[in-house]
């Protein structure tokens, strides 16, 4: 039941505990339990709201950074990547297989500002070897949201 | 000049929903739930498989009776969901969407004057096919107390000698109702003992909430004298491409294919092609909106139910059936009312038969804030009703 519950939430977050009780046909006390359960065990951590940015006043350009690292004796890649992931201007940190060991995701005002932070913060840290930083031009679709167009419900108003 | 019109045609009411139709399109910012299609895309892979086969060139005539790498996965499908085995070559035909098939297996099936039994209510189609094949339409009516379901006794009433086949349309459009491998038992003893053919309409098959559809040509002794027609249209979300198939005896479907190829020559091939891919690779998708739809279906039975409207639960297709006697109105007057009062479309339950009088169809073919709006504005409306009849 759980994974019903977290593949709901997962598109809609804001919905009714009641409602979403009725959609999976069960009671709204299960849900209510379940949900604070897996609050609780860091199943579940968080609920954000996916922004379009570019439809606001607000400026703000996000980059992908490719970065190869030397794991350190005893840590591997954990501690390299805490000291990456600490900075609040990083969104997210992963770590990956193939020719680079970590995607750094990172939000910035102004490009400068991210070159800053990647020159000033990333680059000079030991245990780094190199970065490639890519900039994102458009973002058509994010967390399975299709961001570029509204669709409409063409459908007849009524069919057999 | 000369009467240009056949009599038979004059003779035949045209559709109920269509009244319908032309009232709502009238009406500006009218929320509908009175669709029969699903509010899904056709999944992604499926459409881009059409359009590869369209930038590939591939845009002649099939074989009449369809693909034969379609009419194998149609079999594999079949084997796979209901365990039925058909031979692709000799026992399956290709149709443009389900209703095709309807018709063909009325006209390849009907001499003048053979009944067809019919429960109402049910699709619009089968009963004017019928009468343009010369056959002669006899309604069963089906009870909301029997929830929607045909039994042994109204299909034994419905009998006469000259019952040659009868048509079984579960899950039901439109009131959703479906039948359970005992229910359809005590059908299957009947049929065989009456000697009468089945056309069974199983194009929402794959929208059954209750555990897997069972379709009536499982049991032993009833392939040989079944039509099964399915189609792609419900389960793939792909109303547009009129796509369907029907399976049965080969002396049937050669009759059909008959028809078919003077009619109609083949489906559509890029149809055809994506069909392929939806067959190979699209249970995930199937399963992903089988269960969006039965989300919606629990909140609305319940909706219905906070209402006090009455309304049985359905576990098919994508209908709620709600009645409505108790405010002493006919279907079409409250279907025209809360669509002007409250711009909510809702087809009556007459467009499906007479004995849908007191009841309407409501599709939950829509998403989640669309159907609250809606309720919103029914439970509102129905309120004002109670209110009325109370001064």
């Amino acid at each position: 039941m759980r994974e019903k519950i977290l593949s709901y939430i997962e598109k809609n977050s804001r919905i009714d505990i009641k409602d979403l009780a009725v959609l999976l046909g069960m009671e709204e006390a299960e849900v209510a339990n379940e949900l604070s359960a897996m609050e609780q065990e860091k199943v579940i951590c968080g609920y954000h709201t996916l922004i379009d940015w570019e439809k606001t006043n607000n400026e703000k350009v996000t980059a992908l950074i490719e970065v190869r690292v030397t794991p350190q004796r005893g840590q591997g890649f954990d501690r390299i990547a805490e000291r990456i992931y600490n900075y609040p201007e990083v969104n997210a940190v992963y770590l990956m297989s193939g020719g680079f060991d970590f995607t750094v995701i990172i939000e910035g005002k102004t490009m400068r500002d991210v070159a800053q932070f990647v020159s000033d913060k990333l680059a000079p840290q030991e245990a780094i070897l190199s970065t490639a930083t890519h900039f994102v031009l458009k973002k058509y679709k994010d967390h399975g949201t299709v961001l570029v167009q509204g669709s409409k419900d063409e459908r007849m108003l009524v069919t057999p | 000049m000369r009467n240009p019109l056949s009599d038979k045609v004059i003779s035949i009411e045209p559709s109920g929903i269509r009244k319908f139709f032309d009232i709502v399109s009238e009406m500006k910012d009218a929320i509908s739930l009175g669709v029969g299609e699903p509010d899904f895309d056709t999944p992604w892979h499926i459409r881009d498989e059409g359009i590869y086969s369209l930038e590939k060139g591939r845009t002649f005539y099939t074989s009449n009776a369809g693909l034969k790498e379609l009419k194998v996965e149609i079999c594999k499908y079949l084997k796979r969901r209901v365990g039925l085995d058909y031979d692709y070559n000799l026992e399956t035909l290709v149709t443009v969407g389900g209703s095709e098939a309807i018709d063909l297996a009325l006209r390849a099936m009907i001499n003048p004057g053979d009944e067809v039994l019919i429960p109402q209510p049910s699709y619009v189609s089968y009963l004017p096919c019928t009468v343009l094949a010369d056959g002669v339409p006899v309604v069963i009516e089906l009870k909301a107390e029997n929830q929607f379901k045909l039994t042994r006794q109204e299909l034994l009433d419905g009998i006469t000698p000259k019952t040659k086949i009868l048509i079984l349309p579960f899950p039901n459009n439109p009131t959703g109702a479906i039948m359970t491998r005992e229910e359809l038992k005590e059908i299957v003893e009947v049929v065989i003992e009456k000697d009468i053919f089945v056309i069974t309409d199983e194009i929402y098959s794959e929208l059954s909430y209750s555990g897997n559809h069972v379709s009536i040509a499982e049991f032993p002794g009833m392939k040989e004298r079944t039509i099964l027609i399915n189609g792609f249209s419900k389960a793939y979300a792909m109303t547009g491409w009129r796509l369907g198939y029907a399976v049965g005896p080969k002396e049937i479907i050669e009759q059909m294919i008959k028809i078919h190829q003077f009619a109609i020559m083949c489906a559509p091939t890029t149809s055809q092609y994506a069909a392929v891919e939806a067959l190979k690779n699209g249970d995930e998708d199937v399963a992903a909106m089988r269960e969006a739809y039965d989300q919606r279906r629990r909140f609305l039975v319940n909706a219905f139910k906070e209402m006090k409207l009455e309304c049985f639960e359905p576990f098919g297709a994508f209908y709620v059936f709600p009645c409505i006697r108790e405010f002493g109105m006919t279907s079409d007057e409250f279907a025209t009312r809360l669509l002007k009062e409250e711009k909510v479309a809702v087809v009556p339950g007459t467009a499906f038969g007479s004995c849908g009088e007191g009841f309407l169809r409501i599709s939950y073919a829509y998403s989640l804030e669309n159907l609250k709006l809606a309720l919103e504005r029914i439970n509102r409306f129905v309120e004002r009703l109670r209110a009325e009849k109370c001064n």
